[in-house]
C-alpha cells in the first residue's frame, strides 16, 4: 500500500464524506494541509474568509442551505480561538459542522510553543465532541468518527485538533465510513405505548396546540408535519428556528412563538388544553415565566434529545424519538380533527395584532420608513421565496416576523447564541451553499460594523450577495430595553456609521441609500434585480420598537402589543 | 430537598472526558463531593463514581447530560440506601503522641488497623462511611496527627441486575476490529 502523509489523508478522507467546499483561512500550523490543497486534484473548493469567526459561521450558514455539513479550517493558537464563537453559535443551534485546527508539534504540547493553545480544552463544553490527532495513523477514523457524531442523533459541531507532525508524517491510508458506535444511540426507537398514549391524549384535547421547533428542519421532516397538521386541523406555531418549516400561507399555521413572536399563539399558549412540542427545547425566550407557562395543558414533547425532556417544561408525555419519525407513525393512525372554534380563537387575537402592530408597521403613510415595511416590500418581491439570513438584533426579530417564508430551510439566523455579526458572513455561507438561490440579509448598522470585514470575501469570490442595512444609527434591541426598562438612558447604544456605500464602493460592490418610502419599492427592485452583490442602506426610524413583547420575566399570556 | 446522590457512569477510556463530564457540573454551580474514576470489569471501559448533594430533580438532568455524550455508555444515579459504598483513609500520627496512648484498644474498636510504621510516625487504615473516618479522626485529634487523607466514594449498586451487567451486552466498535 502506498503511504501518504497524514495532509493528505485530511483532505482524500474529507472528499470520502462528500465534502466539496471548506471554510478557512491558513497559518503557520495548517500549513501542510494548505500545500496539499494547492495540488488541486481532490476537488475541494475553499473559500479564503477574512476572519475565522467568519469561516465559521459561513460554513454554518452553508450546512443549513445544503443540508451537508459545514467544514472550516483554521490554524492553531488564534486562528483555532477565533472561531470559538461560531463553534458556540453551531453548537446552540444543533448544526452539523466539522472544525479542523491545526496545531503545534505533538513534541511541543504543553509547552506554551508559538501559536499553541489548548484548543480541544476550550472547545469542549461548546462541541458535541472534539479530539486531538497526534499521529498520522489517528487521522482516518477521527474523521470518520468525526462526521457520524456531527450529523447523526441531535447534530452538533465536532472539532479535530491536529498536530502540525501528524499532518506530515505518513501512513497507511484506508477509509471506512463509520456506521455505529456502541456508546451512542442516534436512533432512539418510537415506543408503542407512547405512540398510543400520544394518539390518546390528541384525541381527548379539545384545544390542543403543536409547537414546532427546529427539529423539524434538521430531521427533513417538513412534510411529515404537513400532513399531520392537513388531517389533524391542529394549529401550529414555530420557533424562532422552527421559522421556514411551514409555508406562511398554511392554514393552520398560526404564527411564531415567544418574546417578539405572534400575539395569538403566546396568548393561547395558557388557554390550550395540549401542547405537542416537537422537535424544540423550550427556550427561556419562548417559554416566558416557566411557572405560568402553558398552565391548562398537559403536554407531549418529542425530541430526539433525551436531556431536553423535562429539562425546562415538566411534561406529561416525553418521546425520545426522531420528530420525523414521530409524525410518520402518528398521522395514519389518528382518527381526529380539531374544531373550528379554537381555530378562530387565533384569527381573532391575529387580527388584533394586525390592526395594532402589523398594519402600523408595514404600512405606515407618514414618518421614516419603519423596519417591518422593508422586509415586507422584499417579501412581496421575492414572493417569499429568498433565503433570508440576518444579524441578531431588532432587525432579526422584523426579518423574522415579516418576511413570508414559503421554503424549508429559508431562514438562516443566530437562534440559541443571539450572535450579532453572524449575518453578513453566514450570507456568505449561504451564497456559496445555494449559488442560484437570491440570498438577501438583513442588519442592523451595528452587527454589520462587527464582521463587515467579510466584503472581502463576497468581492473576491463575486457572490451575488444583497446587504440590506436598516440604519437606525442604534444598538437598536439593546436601545429598546434601556427606553422600556431603563428609563431610556441610552447608555453606549448612539453609534455613529461610516458611509456605508462608500465602503461597499472600495470593495467594488454596487450600493445605494434610501430614505425616502417613496423610492423604497423601487430601491428593493434594484437591489434584486442587480447581478453582482449589492448593498442597500435603508434609513429607517431611530427610535422604534419592536412588538409584541414578553417583557422579561413575565408569562407569555401577558404579552403586550404597544 | 437536598440530598446525597451517587452518580455511575461508564464511559470509553479517552484522554479528556473527564473534563467533559465535570464541566456538566461546573456549569450548574454543582459542587462534587467526591469523584473516583477506575477502570471497570471491563477492559477500556472506565467506571466514574460521582457524588453529589443536591435536588433528585437537578441530579436527573445532570445524569442525562453525562449519558448525552457520545463516548459514555451508560449513566445512573442512586441514593445511599440502593448502594454499598465506601471510603478509605489514611492517618498518619507522630510517634510519639501514638506511644503512651492506648492506640490498640482503639483500632480494635473502630476496626482499622496499622498499616506502616516509621521511627517517627505511624500510619492508621480505616475504611467506612465517612462518619466512621470522620469519628476516628475526632478521637485521633487528641494524638498529634500529621496527616490525613481520604479517598472518594467507591459503590457498588443493590440492584439485582447490574448496570455493569449490560457491558456484557456490548458490541465492540468496528473501527477498533480493524476488519478492513
Amino acid at each position: 500500500m502506498k503511504k501518504i502523509t497524514g495532509a493528505e489523508a485530511i483532505l482524500r478522507s474529507l472528499v470520502e464524506e462528500g465534502v466539496d467546499t471548506i471554510f478557512g483561512y491558513p497559518g503557520g500550523a495548517i500549513m501542510p494541509i494548505y500545500d496539499k490543497m494547492y495540488e488541486q486534484d481532490h476537488k475541494i473548493k475553499h473559500i479564503l474568509v477574512r476572519h475565522e469567526q467568519g469561516a465559521a459561521h459561513a460554513a454554518q450558514a452553508y450546512a443549513q442551505v445544503s443540508g451537508k455539513p459545514g467544514i472550516c479550517f483554521a490554524t492553531s493558537g488564534p486562528g483555532a480561538t477565533n472561531l470559538l464563537t461560531g463553534i458556540t453559535n453551531a453548537n446552540l443551534d444543533s448544526i452539523p459542522m466539522i472544525f479542523i485546527t491545526a496545531q503545534v508539534p505533538s513534541h511541543l504540547l504543553g509547552s506554551d510553543a508559538f501559536q499553541e493553545t489548548d484548543m480541544v480544552s476550550l472547545s469542549m463544553p461548546v462541541t458535541k465532541w472534539n479530539f486531538q490527532i497526534t499521529r498520522a495513523e489517528e487521522i482516518p477514523e477521527a474523521i470518520a468518527k468525526a462526521f457520524h457524531f456531527a450529523t447523526t442523533g441531535r447534530p452538533g459541531p465536532v472539532l479535530l485538533d491536529i498536530t502540525k507532525d501528524a499532518q506530515v508524517n505518513e501512513l497507511d491510508y484506508r477509509y471506512k465510513k463509520i456506521k455505529s458506535i456502541r456508546s451512542y444511540n442516534p436512533h432512539p426507537k418510537l415506543r408503542d405505548e407512547d405512540l398510543q398514549e400520544a394518539i390518546n391524549m390528541i384525541r381527548e384535547s379539545k384545544k390542543p396546540m403543536l409547537l414546532a421547533g427546529h427539529g423539524i428542519l434538521l430531521s427533513n421532516g417538513e412534510k411529515e408535519l404537513l400532513s399531520f397538521m392537513e388531517k389533524t386541523h391542529i394549529p401550529t406555531a414555530v420557533t424562532l428556528l422552527g421559522k421556514s418549516a411551514i409555508p406562511e400561507d398554511n392554514p393552520w399555521y398560526v404564527g411564531m412563538l415567544g418574546m417578539h413572536g405572534n400575539y395569538a399563539p403566546n396568548v393561547l399558549t395558557n388557554e390550550a388544553d395540549l401542547i405537542i412540542a416537537a422537535g424544540m427545547r423550550f427556550d427561556d425566550r419562548v417559554t416566558g415565566d416557566l411557572k405560568r407557562y402553558a398552565v391548562k395543558a398537559k403536554v407531549i414533547h418529542i425530541d430526539i434529545d433525551e436531556a431536553e425532556l423535562n429539562k425546562n417544561v415538566q411534561t406529561d408525555l416525553p418521546i425520545n424519538t426522531d420528530i420525523r419519525e414521530f409524525f410518520k407513525a402518528i398521522t395514519p393512525k389518528l382518527n381526529y380533527k380539531v374544531s373550528g372554534e379554537w381555530l378562530d380563537e387565533f384569527e381573532k387575537l391575529y387580527q388584533t395584532e394586525y390592526e395594532r402592530v402589523i398594519k402600523p408597521e408595514c404600512c405606515p403613510s407618514e414618518g421614516k420608513i419603519r423596519s417591518g415595511e422593508a422586509v415586507n416590500v422584499l417579501s412581496d418581491k421575492t414572493k417569499g421565496e429568498a433565503i433570508i439570513v440576518t444579524d441578531v438584533g431588532q432587525n432579526q426579530m422584523y426579518a423574522a416576523r415579516y418576511y413570508h417564508f414559503k421554503n424549508p430551510n429559508s431562514l438562516i439566523t443566530s437562534g440559541g447564541l443571539g450572535t450579532m455579526g453572524f449575518g453578513l458572513p453566514a450570507a456568505v455561507g449561504a451564497q456559496v451553499g445555494a449559488p442560484d438561490k437570491t440570498v438577501v440579509l438583513f442588519a442592523g448598522d451595528g452587527g454589520f460594523q462587527m464582521t463587515f470585514q467579510e466584503l472581502g470575501t463576497i468581492f473576491q469570490y463575486n457572490l451575488p450577495v444583497k446587504m440590506m442595512i436598516l440604519n437606525n444609527n442604534f444598538l437598536g434591541m439593546v436601545r429598546q430595553w434601556q427606553d422600556l426598562f431603563m428609563d431610556k438612558r441610552y447608555a453606549e447604544t448612539n453609534m455613529p456609521t461610516p458611509d456605508f456605500p462608500k465602503l461597499a464602493e472600495s470593495f467594488g460592490i454596487e450600493s445605494h441609500i434610501v430614505t425616502d418610502r417613496a423610492n423604497l419599492e423601487t430601491a428593493v427592485e434594484d437591489m434584486i434585480n442587480a447581478e453582482g452583490p449589492y448593498l442597500l442602506e435603508v434609513k429607517i426610524e431611530k427610535e422604534s420598537n419592536v412588538f409584541p413583547m414578553i417583557y422579561p420575566g413575565k408569562a407569555v399570556d401577558e404579552i403586550v402589543l404597544e | 430537598m437536598k440530598e446525597m446522590y451517587t452518580i455511575t457512569a461508564f464511559s470509553e477510556n479517552h484522554i479528556g472526558l473527564l473534563n467533559r463530564i465535570t464541566i456538566i457540573f461546573t456549569r450548574r454551580h454543582i459542587n462534587i463531593e467526591s469523584l473516583t474514576v477506575s477502570s471497570s470489569e471491563m477492559k477500556g471501559v472506565h467506571r466514574f463514581t460521582i457524588v453529589i448533594e443536591d435536588e433528585e430533580e437537578l441530579v436527573k438532568k445532570v445524569v442525562k447530560q453525562i449519558a448525552k455524550l457520545p463516548e459514555v455508555l451508560r449513566a445512573a444515579y442512586f441514593q445511599n440506601e440502593d448502594i454499598v459504598y465506601r471510603e478509605i483513609a489514611l492517618y498518619k500520627i507522630s510517634i510519639d503522641s501514638a506511644i503512651d496512648k492506648n492506640l490498640e484498644h482503639l483500632l480494635r474498636e473502630y476496626n482499622a488497623r496499622m498499616v506502616d510504621i516509621q521511627k517517627d510516625f505511624v500510619i492508621i487504615e480505616k475504611t467506612g462511611h465517612v462518619e466512621d473516618t470522620e469519628k476516628l479522626y475526632d478521637i485521633l485529634k487528641h494524638f498529634d496527627i500529621l496527616q490525613f487523607v481520604r479517598s472518594g466514594r467507591i459503590s457498588i449498586s443493590k440492584q439485582k441486575k447490574e448496570l455493569s451487567a449490560y457491558l456484557n451486552e456490548l458490541p465492540i466498535n468496528e473501527y477498533v476490529k480493524g476488519d478492513f
